[in-house]
């Protein structure tokens, strides 16, 4: 199912209209886009830079099982998953995913389940850098 | 015998590297490993809480690790 999908782990910027040229096609009615960005605030907290580093090539495979089970699953025609790594700021975009499908139902619902998904499986992590500090989100040693 | 071992994220930080070589009898399960782990590495004593990945698969605690295995210790992710 790989023609269908696109996968994609990068230190460079993402590029939305790379994920939306991907699935887009004359027999799809619809493309939903979930376009993650990096917030100024945790818990009230200032947040300077968010920096993401990865288990690179599991990551790829986890983000591949993804986009397969989404086909599987949803009567979508294509799926595009990119993750951005390294050091982002205040607004960058770290993750993008589309999905297009002839009605809109599928291409939501498989782009919801996607970055759902993602945030469970996909071994990624992120570091949040404060002004007095840095944490690892969602870990408490 | 000897496996690989890496470490992600706050792992990384609590062992103070991201890989090294590791030795454990042969037969051992990803339990076995994770408590050898934690006599070792008194950083590691929430691993219970973490994931391991075998060759780039997730594993379950009752996998046997073999000869030469690449094993990953996967903290709660944060991706996305």
């Amino acid at each position: 199912m790989t023609i269908n999908t696109s996968i994609k782990i990068t230190s460079e910027k993402l590029n939305l209209n790379e994920c939306y040229n991907f699935v887009q096609d004359a027999s799809c009615g619809g493309i939903a886009l979930f376009v993650g960005t990096v917030r100024n605030a945790t818990k009230n907290k200032e947040v300077i830079l968010l920096d993401f580093s990865g288990y690179e090539p599991m990551a790829i495979k986890e983000m591949q099982k993804i986009a397969d089970r989404a086909l599987e699953k949803f009567d979508i025609h294509k799926i595009s998953i990119h993750h951005a790594v390294g050091e982002l700021k205040i607004g960058d975009i770290p993750v993008i995913i589309a999905v297009s499908s002839a009605h809109r139902k599928a291409a939501f619902e498989a782009c919801e389940f996607a970055i759902d998904t993602l945030k469970e499986t996909v071994p990624i992590w992120k570091k949040e850098h404060f002004e007095d500090g840095e944490v690892w989100v969602n870990s408490h040693p | 015998m000897e496996i690989q071992l890496l470490f992600f994220g706050i792992a990384t930080d609590l062992v103070g590297k991201n890989t090294m070589l590791y030795k454990i009898e042969e037969n051992s399960t990803i339990i076995e490993l994770k408590k050898s782990l934690i006599s070792n590495f008194s950083g590691l004593k929430n691993i219970n809480e973490f994931a391991i990945a075998v060759n780039e698969e997730y594993a379950d605690d009752d996998l046997i690790i073999t000869h030469r295995d690449v094993v990953a210790i996967i903290p709660p992710v944060s991706g996305g």
